[in-house]
């Protein structure tokens, strides 16, 4: 079985976010930039137990960005994995991202496709269910808990108020969050076996993006905060209607 | 000169009170000061291996007229040449180079400590069962206990700069970080680069992978600094295939849990030391319970005791006799080495102490829009980029020479001990200015948590606490300002470092009128170059003025010798930070590097007070009349620096560290 994890990477969640052109773009320079937590701590360390049991046989990891990625496509190696391709575009655009990766997929003939559930930058949590669609797989989102016995996946997934546990025939991508796997840190070994390990480049074909960002907008300042009395609830009450106006 | 009655009883005199002292007394008139004199021969003290007396001998000592300018464009600049050579921006190293592959190494370290030590330090501390070893295997499960032991041993094989960023990065992990140092450093070091091939595949791979603890038994109740002097005594049994060892150490660190002890003892009436591999399983060694100590509580520290402890023969590391050598050689990595971790230490202390300032508010606001914290939180930031500068920069001196000897064929090994022992100067200043930065960041870390820095729920109890051994071990500061000082005037006095001819340049300057003209050419740096010279000038005068006016005395004057190791280690490391800030506006420009231009320009101001006020000291306890007048003179000239605003400059400096709200660099 082959698995392809799809990593994305994201300003570090200490980063300050300065935005720069009119607010139509976010300052890079000075950013610390990491793995997708999602991608990192659950997609791919999942991927990773499913090769060291003996289920899958591959587990190749795919990027989409500039040449700047690289040091996190290589920590991502650092971690596991055989080899990784960075799809060359520069994109923020779900449906266009998706298209990258899905027409790479193909051509791999994956077995299972690992995703995070959303990446942290843009948070729309939407790239994996078109990967799935555009390869014409079925989709599993909010994933808890991921087997694969044979062609079927046995999926845990978070729903409201509870929790379900779906079957899936392979091929099928699945987006990841906590309980998946455990976070790892990448070891000395990986560390150096990364510097060596294939990261292939590729030109995508020409996919036109259907969103666009008109402009960033940082979030209000942390407003002061108002401590009420546990006995006093009818203070709160009034405050949450007449402050807060959320009653 | 031939050695008088008088002062061969004074040598014995001395002779009892330890071996520094010994060593200093040996220091040859040999630094010319304002008459030039020079003398042809000197008089060396030395001790024969089997007897307890000193003979004394005639060398004769070519002096050799080294031009300063001459020798500026030559080989890369040795130990302790920084004192009378420039050194190029472009050729240290600065912590603004590392590449992908360490940095990637740093961050598992970062990591390991989020994850697995920082969650838990209150466990650490009260020393629960099982949990520092169990840390230790984690650690070296990932590999960061063989980051600099070679492959064939299971290692990795890393340069030492890398092996220095993970000292720095496990240095913010309070005691763990102790054991961690410990273990990689005393606990393995004597056996990878002293044992045999036998004694390195039994031992080493074991350490390597965190299976084996190691440990390092040098410290006596009565032999700390005076490691020599220890009573620990080892006999071959009487089939010759053990020796008995019996003795007592104590401030063992590790010892708890350690599997191996590398121990020192000296082989029946030796005058040196031997050191022997002992394994926790050999009979007769036993240990004492945990010591109470004011920090690094969650390290093992306790006393060892041998009583007619086991160690079969081929456990000798090394050869009979080699101990003292051992020793010395691995202090001067832990040295270095401790510089590292407190840098981590300290900007994470950093990180603590803005995190703080700006959620504390007082009178309305955050207690960071003060400027009497912004001081606090700038000066953190300077003293601690400074240090890093020169730790790095003295990292790479190290590797290049070791791989410059490696080239030439010297054993890896060999060249290891060798590279590092050529900047053991350098290394015992770094241990010195590193542990006091750190202790200056811990103590300005609690004033900014005001009374939450007294409380043990907050980080800096325990930040302030564990810093305070690091002035202590790996040799007192005291005793490596002396060594500081004492080994710059043994490579002058060996040849190896022409302090001559920049002494005498001096003297002459100092005769001559001074030149009130402004500077020829104004570029970025001229001025603090100018500064930096004019230090080294202000050093050369001194400690020439202190050899010539001292002579023999000179090492008991430890006031003189604090004073000049002072100025030594100011300008070590006010040359490391100008260097450094020059190689980053090299790569990024001016603007990019306005604040680390602040940083460098706040440093060396200060540092010429520093330096000025040290030197004064030295200069009125020795030195008299219009001799005393004139070098007090020519010491305000060598120090004086141009006004700045060095308010403006901090301010710049803490809006940074706020608004990243963390150590920014």
């Amino acid at each position: 079985m082959k698995i392809l994890v799809c990593i994305s990477q994201v300003p570090d969640t200490s980063t300050k976010i300065i935005l720069k052109d009119n607010d139509t773009a976010i300052n890079s320079a000075g950013t610390t930039w990491v793995i997708n937590p999602y991608d990192e701590w659950y997609a791919l360390v999942r991927a990773l137990e499913l090769k060291e049991t003996g289920v899958a046989s591959d587990v190749h990891l795919v990027t989409v960005g500039k040449a700047d990625v690289e040091p996190v496509i290589r920590k991502a190696l650092a971690l596991g994995g055989e080899e990784a391709v960075r799809i060359d575009a520069d994109s923020n655009d779900p449906l266009q991202t998706a298209q990258y990766i899905a027409e790479y997929a193909k051509s791999g003939g994956y077995d299972l496709v690992l995703v995070g559930k959303e990446s942290i930058d843009y948070n729309n949590g939407s790239t994996g269910v078109m990967i799935a669609e555009l390869l014409d797989a079925d989709f599993i989102g909010f994933a808890t808990k991921v087997q694969v016995d044979g062609n079927t996946a046995t999926v845990t997934r978070e729903i409201e108020g509870g929790e379900e546990t779906d079957t899936a025939n392979l091929p099928v991508v699945i987006a990841c969050q906590k309980g998946v796997a455990e976070a790892r840190i990448p070891n000395m070994r990986g560390i150096m076996a990364a510097r060596t390990k294939p990261l292939k480049v590729i030109t995508p074909s020409a996919v036109l993006a259907v969103t666009e960002i008109l402009s960033y907008e940082l979030p209000p300042a942390k407003a002061g905060i108002k401590l009420v009395s546990a006995d006093d609830m009818d203070a709160l009450v009034e405050l949450l209607h007449s402050e807060a106006k959320v009653l | 000169m031939s050695l008088s009655k008088a002062s061969f009883a004074e040598l014995s005199q001395v002779r009892k009170e330890g071996k520094l002292t010994d060593i200093l007394t040996n220091i040859p008139p040999i630094l010319p000061f304002l008459d030039g004199a020079l003398p042809s021969t000197f008089t060396k003290h030395y001790k024969t291996k089997t007897g307890p007396f000193c003979l004394s001998r005639k060398f004769l000592v070519k002096p050799i007229a080294i031009d300063m300018n001459a020798t500026e464009n030559a080989s890369a600049i040795k130990g302790g040449e920084f004192l009378i050579r420039d050194t190029p921006a472009d050729s240290i190293f600065i912590p603004e180079e590392w590449n992908e592959e360490q940095l990637m190494i740093a961050q598992t370290c970062t990591e390991f400590l989020a994850q697995n030590v920082a969650p838990i330090l209150d466990r650490i501390d009260q020393q629960e069962e099982g949990l520092m070893q169990h840390l230790m295997e984690q650690a070296g499960e990932l590999g960061l206990l063989g980051i600099s032991v070679p492959e064939e041993y299971g290692g990795f094989g890393k340069d030492f700069k890398t092996s220095m960023l993970v000292a720095e990065k496990l240095g913010a992990g309070n005691s763990f970080s102790v054991a961690f140092s410990a273990h990689t450093g005393i606990g393995t070091l004597p056996i990878l680069y002293y044992g045999n091939d036998e004694q390195k595949a039994k031992y080493i791979p074991k350490l390597a992978s965190g299976e084996w603890k190691g440990a390092y038994c040098l410290t006596e109740p009565g032999a700390g600094s005076d490691a020599n002097s220890g009573r620990s005594r080892a006999k071959l049994s009487e089939d010759g295939k053990h020796y008995i060892i019996n003795g007592q150490k104590m401030w063992i660190t590790n010892a708890g849990f350690a599997d191996v002890f590398t121990v020192f003892a000296k082989i029946d009436d030796d005058e040196n030391l031997s050191a022997f591999i002992v394994e926790k399983g050999f009979e007769g060694l036993s240990l004492n319970p945990e010591e109470h100590k004011m920090g690094i509580k969650g390290s093992s520290t306790r006393q060892v005791f041998f009583n007619d402890c086991k160690v079969p023969v081929e456990n000798l590391l090394s050869e009979r006799g080699n101990g003292f050598k051992i020793a010395v050689n691995i202090l001067n990595l832990g040295r270095i080495k401790l510089g590292g971790a407190t840098l981590g230490a300290g900007k994470q202390i950093i990180n603590f102490s803005v995190n703080y300032a700006n959620e504390r508010e007082q009178f309305g606001r955050p207690i960071s829009k003060y400027g009497a914290i912004r001081y606090k939180l700038a000066e953190q930031v300077i003293k601690v980029y400074a240090s890093e500068s020169a730790i790095y920069r003295a990292s790479q001196n190290m590797e290049e020479a070791t791989e410059h000897m490696i080239a030439e064929g010297m054993d890896p090994i060999k060249a290891k001990l060798k590279g590092t022992e050529q900047y053991a100067i350098e290394a015992a200043i770094i241990k010195v200015d590193a542990s006091e930065t750190l202790d200056y960041v811990v103590d300005e870390g609690v004033q900014i948590y005001g009374g939450m820095g007294y409380s043990a729920e907050a980080p800096m109890d325990r930040a302030y606490r564990d810093s305070r051994i690091n002035r202590i071990f790996e040799g007192t500061n005291e005793i490596n300002r002396m060594l500081t000082v004492d080994m710059m005037l043994k490579r002058a006095m060996k040849g190896e470092l022409n302090l001559m001819g920049p002494a005498e340049k001096v003297a002459k300057e100092l005769m001559s009128i001074p030149d009130f003209g402004a500077s020829e050419d104004e570029t970025l740096f001229s001025k603090e170059k100018k500064y930096i010279s004019g230090f080294k000038k202000a050093v050369l005068m001194v400690a020439g003025a202190a050899v010539q006016k001292l002579m023999m005395q000179l090492g008991k004057e430890q006031e003189v010798l604090m004073n000049l190791a002072d100025m030594l280690i100011q300008l070590y490391v006010a040359e490391s930070l100008q260097l450094r800030v020059e190689k980053l506006v090299a790569m990024k420009g001016e603007e990019a590097s306005a604040l680390q231009l602040d940083i460098m320009r706040v440093f060396i101001n200060d540092a010429a007070e520093k330096i000025h006020k040290a030197g004064k000291e030295a200069l009125n306890s020795f030195a008299e009349g219009d001799e005393r007048r004139m070098m007090m003179m020519g010491l305000r000239r060598f120090t004086k620096t141009e006004d700045i605003n060095t308010t403006a400059a901090r301010r710049n400096i803490a809006a940074k560290v706020i608004e990243e709200n963390k150590y920014p660099f």
